[in-house]
């Protein structure tokens, strides 16, 4: 049985409009009536692994439970963590929202590229992307570096290029923005707390 | 936050004013709500009637950027009154410090502004010294140049009937504010304050804040549990981005990025390095050299700091009207940038005038946007006005891991730092934004070694090694459980520091054991002590507490906070100089004869022995405060766009050091945009919504772009309620649904009814099909002075029926 969480939103709408369900859960057709007994089932410990996290929106920093499908690795559910003494289990409506964050059937899983004057994304893979953004990022800090500024000082700095974000990374992603756009001489470097 | 969220509890009395945190930091309030249970007063002081204020104990409503009249007048009934905690703000606080003659004040102006380019010569605000460079101090408070003077003379003009002539808040109100609130300046009472952008977006942002410290170290409410300023940051890691600096201003820690003329490490360390010479001023600040040596050895380990420190990029000056956002998407517009690489964000509809915005990012040759969804930056190319074929800049969309995809760590607002373990595998064909950086820094790496280029040492020398592990294919990848150990730093050789020995490769114990010599690596010094050789502190889940700390809820095992685990900032001056606490019942420190127990106190020394406030070069709390841009003491200024030609405190209409774009035209007093605009946010969309507006539990519960007005405006413009209408400034329009509700109300100015148009800022034309679009449409570029944050809380706007044709 592999059945990911997409494939399982559409079997239960399926059955919801009244159409005859493939019985891919292996006769279990009950599972698509989707009661609570049966999500309660989805979340025992056989089924799923559990981590915890903290919520992505606000900066209260709310302790989450993360149910992670073990065969899908697909999340499964999320709730607040009733241990955190934060949140001690409570959550807002867009935390409570959560898994629809990361399990969401509009979320774009390939790499977009639009041609100058393109009308149309492509669909491109991550080497042609990291390949042309290092040398676009190369020939703009080629182009607008400045060793000196107008009174003759030193100031070895990339004029070409400004840099927005991001208070959405995690403290480890932001150091590691923080070093890779100080080395290409960045001085425009700006993010959400800005604004 | 100087405090953290569960000791909002502890609070016998709490002002939520440019905040709703019912509504925008919905668990926050389950624990002011727990001390209003306990008998504690909540005060809600806000343009508009909001969740906060239905479970508040009084709801004040204020004009949109009247803060300062409101917060200058407690300011004058606290002195007035005496309510002031008078040993507190005698010993802690620079009330006795003498101010030198240069320091003047003279209708809506301090000393030493030169108009020409709007800014001030802070030298003319400098303290008195003595003669081994100490300031001069009158503990007396009777020397008419001592701070406590002066802040007598300042604010004796803030009184109830001016304040209220401008704010609209009724002099009744004001004293039931002023009453309530000033009441906590008894030693054992606790009063706080939670604000959010409802203070910082406005082109006196600073000064708002600094005028509640203010009253906050008159009444002796900070280092106490139950009290502090309180800023609600919006974004889950808006504390860790700022801690680690992805601003222009600051590298990691707070140190200053490096201007031109400091050429070499020891000029820029000398600079930023203050020297006291009182032997009770901690002085923490003199440290200076080995934070900034140990980061510069993280970033560049096969360096010395001194050659690290050439790689550097310098900037000419740390003007926020220089550099910050507004001139930065100003730059933009103008096409100075040929790239743009927009991480996480979205832009086109965060930032003030979405309109230039948008323009400026298709002024870009390339332009590259991470983000979970597609949103109004990267699809801006074909968003309204736009042809894709006119449209030059090469862009990608760059989709990431999500945050329970990945592992690392995240800051909350009360500076805890805490550990997300990695759960679902990342989706699709995404990684995480760690390995994109990696990857584009070894692709560029090669490019140079390969083609040669500018200045390549800078690139090819840093050390992304430290933030890297081994994956089971034998590559190096980006790991955050590596870089979480670089971040608090190691020895990069056998020493030995304060008696201890070290071997080469252990983590450090805490930032006193950082050194200025190469011989430390630290990414963050404020993070030194959270992983240790044997575990990462971030992740730790132990709820168990001592007595004492169980009594005010400090949570010391669970994760970890900055600095050195110190739950509440400044606890030092929660104590008096035997080191016993101001309010026993709830003791954020003690001292019982040999140590400290209790948190863990702002250094170690013994009571009396060091001045509390260790951050200040003279340890003392900063009533006056000579290092902001727009003056040492807050002072009234209208909004750069308003409804009033004059305003009761001085000649001097706005806050003339405020940062503005040349030549953008503003609406004072302009009869085609009569009424206040602000902006805020629902409980069920987040920011731009860029990630919100894609789920659809939340968008069916907000589902379309509104607009909050009275009903007298309503009846002024003969607008219904759920009526199509249009919202425009000078800068644009966009349509809304209006929402006609007495949740908004005239506020009567100088006789005068003043209306308010509120609107949140979540929508966007991508998505979801007629949401509407961004209320940053109307927004102006204007901002603080010393933070350059727009004003987003009080412009001026018409609103009008919408009809064919419009937006």
């Amino acid at each position: 049985m592999n059945i990911n969480r997409r494939d399982f939103v559409k079997l239960t709408t399926a059955a919801a409009a009244g159409i005859a369900a493939v019985p891919a859960f292996g006769g279990l057709g009950k599972a698509f009536a989707n009661t609570a007994e049966e999500r309660a089932k989805q979340l025992s410990p056989k089924w799923t692994q559990q981590t915890t996290s903290v919520c992505a929106f606000c900066s209260v920093g709310c302790g989450l439970l993360v149910n992670t499908d073990l065969e899908t690795k697909r999340a499964v559910n999320v709730e607040g963590n009733p241990d955190h003494p934060i949140n001690e289990g409570a959550l807002c409506a867009k935390g409570a929202a959560s898994i629809q964050m990361t399990e969401n059937p509009k979320r774009p899983g390939k790499f977009l590229y639009r041609a100058p004057y393109g009308t149309e994304w492509e669909e491109k893979d991550w080497e042609f992307c990291k390949k042309r953004i290092a040398k676009l990022i190369k020939k703009s800090r080629d182009e607008s570096f400045e060793k000196k500024n107008a009174k003759g000082q030193v100031v070895n700095r990339t004029m070409g290029i400004a840099s927005l974000g991001s208070a959405a990374l995690d403290n480890e992603e932001c150091y590691a923005m923080h070093s890779f756009m100080r080395s290409l001489g960045l001085v425009y470097v700006e993010h959400q707390a800005r604004i | 936050m100087t405090n953290h969220w569960n000791d909002l509890q502890n609070s016998d009395c709490i002002l939520i004013m440019g905040s709703n945190a019912a509504e925008n930091h919905p668990i926050s309030f389950k624990w002011a709500v727990k001390a209003q249970k306990r008998g504690a007063k909540i005060i809600h002081v806000d343009p508009r009637f909001t969740r906060t204020s239905a479970r508040s104990d009084a709801y004040i409503p204020l004009r949109s950027g009247t803060d300062i009249a409101v917060l200058g007048g407690m300011i004058n009934y606290i002195i007035k009154n005496k309510r002031y905690f008078h040993k507190y703000m005698v010993e802690y606080t620079n009330s006795s410090f003498i101010v030198g003659k240069d320091f003047d004040f003279k209708d809506g102006l301090f000393s030493g502004f030169d108009s020409k380019t709007n800014s001030y010569d802070k030298s003319k605000w400098a303290f008195e010294l003595d003669d081994k460079g100490i300031p001069k101090q009158d503990k007396t408070l009777q020397d008419p140049n001592c701070v406590f003077q002066i802040l007598k003379k300042h604010y004796s003009r803030y009184t109830p009937e001016k304040v209220s002539s401008i704010s609209g808040v009724s002099v009744k109100d004001l004293e039931l504010l002023y009453n309530t609130y000033t009441a906590t300046g008894k030693k054992d009472k606790a009063g706080t304050i939670m604000y959010a952008m409802g203070w910082t977006q406005h082109t006196v942002g600073v000064q708002n804040i600094r005028a509640m410290a203010m009253i906050q170290l008159m009444l002796g409410n900070i280092g106490i549990a139950g009290g502090g300023v309180n800023a609600l940051r919006g974004e889950c890691n808006v504390q860790g981005s700022t801690d680690y600096a992805l601003l222009y201003h600051i590298l990691p820690g707070y140190l200053k990025t490096p201007l031109a003329g400091q050429d070499t490490l020891e000029q820029y360390n000398n600079t930023y390095t203050p020297k006291s010479n009182d032997p009770e001023s901690a002085n923490w600040w003199q440290h200076y050299p080995k934070y900034s040596a140990s980061l510069i050895k993280a970033m560049y380990s096969e360096d010395t700091p001194e050659q690290g420190y050439q790689y550097l990029p310098r900037l000419d000056n740390h003007k926020a009207s220089v550099y910050s956002w507004i001139p930065l998407i100003d730059h933009m517009y103008e096409g100075k940038f040929s790239g743009g690489l927009i991480w996480g964000m979205n832009p086109a509809c965060s930032s003030s005038d979405s309109v230039k915005t948008r323009k400026a990012i298709s002024k870009l040759d390339w332009m590259v946007n991470v983000n979970l969804f597609q949103c109004e930056t990267s699809d801006f190319w074909k968003g309204p006005d736009m042809d894709p074929e006119k449209v030059k800049t090469e862009t990608f969309f760059i989709p990431c891991a999500s945050a329970i995809e990945k592992e690392g760590s995240v800051s909350n607002s009360g500076r805890w730092m805490q550990w997300r373990y990695k759960g679902p595998e990342v989706f699709g064909d995404v990684m995480t934004d760690g390995h994109y950086f990696h990857e584009i820094w070894e692709e560029l790496k090669h490019l140079y070694e390969k083609e040669g280029g500018v200045y390549p040492e800078p690139i090819t020398h840093l050390s992304f090694e430290n933030m890297c592990e081994e994956n089971e294919h034998g590559h190096m990848e980006f790991s955050a459980r590596k870089t979480a150990k670089l971040c608090n730093g190691w020895f990069t050789r056998d020493v030995e520091v304060k008696g201890k020995k070290f071997k080469k490769g252990q983590q450090v114990p805490s930032f006193a054991y950082l050194q200025a010599d190469g011989s430390t690596t630290s990414g963050n010094w404020l993070y030194c002590n959270s992983v240790s050789d044997t575990e990462n502190k971030a992740m730790r889940h132990d709820a168990s507490q001592t007595k004492e700390q169980a009594n005010i809820g400090l949570f010391p095992n669970w994760t970890w906070c900055w600095p050195v685990n110190r739950r509440i900032l400044y606890n030092r001056a929660s104590v008096d100089e035997k080191g016993q606490p101001w309010a026993p019942k709830k003791a954020v420190i003690k001292w019982n004869g040999s140590k400290w127990v209790g948190d863990v106190p702002d250094g170690g020394w013994k009571p009396g022995t060091k001045h509390p406030f260790i951050m200040r070069k003279n340890g003392f709390g900063q009533l006056f405060g000579p290092g902001r841009a727009d003056g040492p003491l807050p002072e009234y200024y209208e909004p750069l766009e308003c409804p009033v030609k004059t305003h009761p405190f001085s000649k001097t209409l706005h806050n003339p050091t405020a940062v503005q774009v040349e030549g953008e035209e503003k609406a004072v007093c302009d009869p085609r945009y009569p009424f206040v605009g602000t902006t805020y946010r629902i409980t069920e969309h987040w920011q731009t919504g860029s990630m919100t507006r894609w789920q659809d539990w939340l968008v069916e519960a907000e589902p379309q772009m509104f607009v909050e007005i009275s009903p007298e405006l309503a009846k002024l413009r003969g607008i219904e309620n759920g009526e199509k209408v249009t919202v425009e400034s000078v800068r644009g329009s966009l349509w809304a649904i209006a929402m006609v509700t007495e949740r908004i109300q005239p506020y009567n100015i100088n006789g005068t009814d003043v209306h308010m148009v509120g609107m949140p800022w979540h929508y966007g034309w991508v998505t979801p099909i007629n949401g509407g679009d961004s209320a940053n449409i109307v927004t102006p570029n204007v901002g603080d002075p010393n933070t350059g944050i727009p004003e987003y809380k009080a412009f001026m706007v018409n609103i009008r029926k919408w009809k064919e044709g419009d937006n």
